[in-house]
């Protein structure tokens, strides 16, 4: 129901959003995941109308994006990255403003309101004026006023961003429940908690596509390749392993060191004691390494190596459509294959010209 | 897949559309209600302006500092200063030995005009031969100097009069028509016996005063509008919405409309009750004109808000625009008064055409029709001006 293809966006000199080509079915709970400035924002504001792309098509439930953009409004709600409600108004005010430009006559409107407001918990702060709620109750809001209209669509750009994590379990329960109904949510995190639970999920880096699939099957593409590490202090550890040419990455994850294997260098399970047998060595005396599940830290690290290594621009990605899981940038040779494997489909012809 | 979905259409529907736009107007008239600023704005400045512009800034000159160089020392010339004086319009407050003198404290800026009366003044005067007075006046002060010449001239006409030749003085009695006024002695009335009641200042001022406030608040509430929701990041919000952008815009204005409305009221009230201000022509009219006027003011406003990216940028490219309006409408200078390329700018200001409608409708009570010309123009500005909006802003965020 949403495709994209060749999707990009310049600002000036700088790329956001590079050669993306999507395809989003129906009913699913879509994740973006990226650090700051990958693109997420830049690429929904394209889907939903609000950006002009540079160059690429995309369109949303068989309307060209952004010229049909207008069509869809009914079926698309929008929550944005920064909050986008009157700040001077009152919740039920925001509420009640948002049905109506939606159309809806003042008895329906009353309805959909009440209906928001008890389905959000909003009854104590309906009087309260919205630039006085705090992050979380910003956040409800906003989520009940793109929801008012009841869209088949719902693009929520880092809906969690600055939320208690309590109000973020109960925000995704929300995410669910209306996915359940039938909504198909697209919604950008950088919270990998958040992205492990989408049915799909796109990984970008600097404008890039750089993986796409299922969290677990991405996951599962890195079987013996992650490599835990317990070392104390681990800094230098990290500054070690970086140093073996079986390693590819080290990255420190909290008390944790996950070390990404080379292509050459043998599994994990493998590997795993050499590398601990090297710190020993080095006077880690009580190093463990182990071969580990890998998350989707890991996958992120691996979808965005080969990228690294080659520089931005990489042409791997020429004439094959990222299909699910697939990583466009990874030069792990797990991934090679699958990468592969997927004919990219053609656009439609002729819609996109102009008529 | 996607391309068997049927595509949810929407055909323009104008009800729908309406209360939309409604809808923003609503909207925009609540979050004027929560906002004691804009309040304030929209009562007290006219208040303060009509206070300020009435009381304080009075064009009225009087007693201009005059040096005094009398060469003839007769009996006539000094009769002539002290009828001079007597108008008003200039105070001798040294009497200096020598012209250069004179100039000197001119320079300095102790004296505005110097009265240099010949040695033979008395001699010619009585030969009925056209005596003639030097009279150096400093220009800076436009105003000072029209006052002094003004002044000067009517006396000139005056003593003819008296004196039985008619030549001047039958000229200043066929210049009656406003038009020409202002072309060389005629103003004269002013400090003769014909008291023009149109030269007191607050009623000339505030007729002009109620265009150049509603100029300020309108153009500048519009200008913030749009870009403030812009600015304050609700405007991505609209862009979801099924919000089309014209009724956006005309959501936008509507309130305004009726703030444009309260402050000419609040304007006119207090005109009459602190200035007696005339209302001579019909308050219809009056009307007619002043909704033409600030729905084009609305629309610059908006073209104003669709070009910039911050409320201060708005600002200041308002600014910008207010400067020219209040010294070329005629508000500040007679217009006539004003070097033909200023005149010709002036006649595409706004507020040129309402300063003219106003004063006829209100002092002179002429029917609104008869200024037909203004009318066309502030509605062809305000078309122009929707219609440039309208194409200038997109609904997109970049």
């Amino acid at each position: 129901m949403i495709e994209a293809w060749g999707l990009c966006r310049d600002f000036g000199r700088l790329r956001a959003v590079d050669e993306v080509d999507l395809t989003i079915r129906r009913g699913e709970v879509f994740g973006f995941l990226g650090p700051n400035g990958a693109g997420k924002s830049t690429l929904l504001r394209m889907l939903v109308g609000a950006v002009v792309p540079s160059a690429g098509r995309a369109r949303v439930l068989g309307c060209e994006v952004p010229r049909e953009a207008d069509r869809l409004r009914q079926a698309i709600g929008y929550m944005t990255q920064r909050f986008s409600l009157y700040e001077d108004l009152t919740v039920d005010e925001n509420l009640d403003f948002a049905g109506e430009v939606f159309g809806f006559g003042r008895d329906e409107r009353r309805r959909r309101v009440e209906q928001a407001v008890e389905t959000y918990g909003l009854a104590r702060r309906r009087g309260q004026l919205a630039g006085t709620l705090s992050g979380g109750w910003k956040q409800r809001l906003a989520l009940a006023t793109a929801t008012v209209h009841q869209p088949e669509i719902l693009v929520l750009d880092e809906p969690t961003a600055g939320v208690d994590p309590s109000q973020r379990r109960r925000f995704w329960e929300q995410i669910f429940e209306l996915a359940a109904d039938g909504v198909t949510v697209l919604v950008s995190t950088h919270y990998m908690d958040e992205a492990v639970r989408c049915h799909r999920l796109a990984m970008l880096r600097r404008g890039r596509l750089v993986a796409l699939g299922e969290p677990r099957a991405l996951a599962d593409h890195l079987e013996g390749r992650v490599v835990e590490v317990d070392a104390e202090p681990p800094e230098e550890a990290v500054r070690l392993l970086r140093r073996r040419p079986e390693v590819a990455s080290v990255t420190q994850l909290g008390d944790r060191v996950h070390v990404l294997l080379a292509d050459e260098a043998p599994d994990a399970a493998e590997t795993a004691p050499r590398l601990a047998a090297h710190l020993h060595q080095e006077g880690y005396g009580d190093a463990v390494a182990e071969p580990a599940r890998p998350g989707l830290e890991d996958v992120f690290v691996a979808a965005t190596l080969g990228g690294e290594r080659e520089g931005d621009r990489s042409h791997d990605g020429d004439g094959r459509l990222p299909a699910d899981d697939t990583f466009t940038g990874a030069r792990t040779g797990a991934f090679r294959a699958v990468t592969d494997t997927v004919p990219r489909p053609a656009p439609p012809p002729g819609d996109g010209e102009d008529r | 897949m996607s391309a068997a979905e049927p595509a949810p259409q929407r055909r323009f529907d104008p009800v729908a559309s309406l209360s939309r736009l409604l809808a923003v107007a609503r909207k925009e008239v609540r979050q004027l209600g929560r906002d004691p600023l804009t309040l304030g704005f929209v009562v007290f400045v006219p208040l303060v302006q009509l206070a300020l512009f009435g009381y304080a800034i009075n064009q009225d000159v009087r007693d201009v500092p005059t040096a005094l160089r009398d060469r003839s020392g007769s009996p006539v010339s000094r009769q002539l200063v002290e009828r001079l004086e007597a108008t008003q319009a200039i105070e001798v407050v040294h009497a200096v030995t020598t012209e250069a003198e004179g100039r000197a404290m001119l320079g300095r800026g102790e004296v505005q005009a110097v009265i240099v009366v010949p040695p033979d003044f008395a001699r010619r005067w009585y030969r009925g031969r056209g005596a003639q007075v030097s009279l150096l006046v400093d220009a800076t002060d436009p105003l000072v100097a029209r006052a002094v010449r003004t002044a000067a001239d009517g006396l000139a006409a005056t003593v003819a009069e008296e004196a039985g030749h008619g030549g001047a003085g039958g000229l200043s009695a066929r210049v009656e028509q406003e038009s020409e006024l202002r072309r060389a002695a005629p103003i004269t009335f002013s400090v003769l016996t014909y008291y023009n009641p149109e030269l007191r200042t607050p009623v000339f001022v505030v007729p002009g005063l109620l265009g150049v406030i509603l100029t300020t608040t309108m153009i500048l509430m519009t200008a913030l509008s749009l870009v403030r929701e812009r600015e304050r990041g609700t405007f991505e919000f609209l862009i979801g919405t099924p919000v089309r952008r014209g009724e956006l815009m005309v959501g936008k204005l509507l309130p305004y409309v009726l703030i444009g409305l309260i402050q000419i009221v609040l304007v006119l009230v207090a005109g009459l009750a602190l200035f007696r201000v005339p209302i001579e022509g019909s308050l219809f009219a009056l009307a007619f004109a002043s909704l033409l006027f600030i729905a084009a003011n609305l629309t610059l406003g908006l073209v104003i808000s669709s070009l910039v990216k911050t409320q201060l940028q708005a600002t200041q490219v308002a600014f910008f625009f207010f400067l020219p309006s209040v010294l070329l409408s005629g508000f500040m200078f007679p217009f006539e008064a004003m070097p033909e390329p200023a005149q010709w700018l002036g006649e595409l200001l706004p507020l040129t055409h309402y300063i003219r409608l106003c004063r006829a409708i209100l002092l002179r009570g002429v029917s609104v029709f008869e200024l037909w010309g203004s009318l066309a123009w502030l509605a062809a500005m305000f078309v122009v001006g929707l219609v440039a909006a309208t194409r200038l802003f997109e609904k997109r965020l970049a």
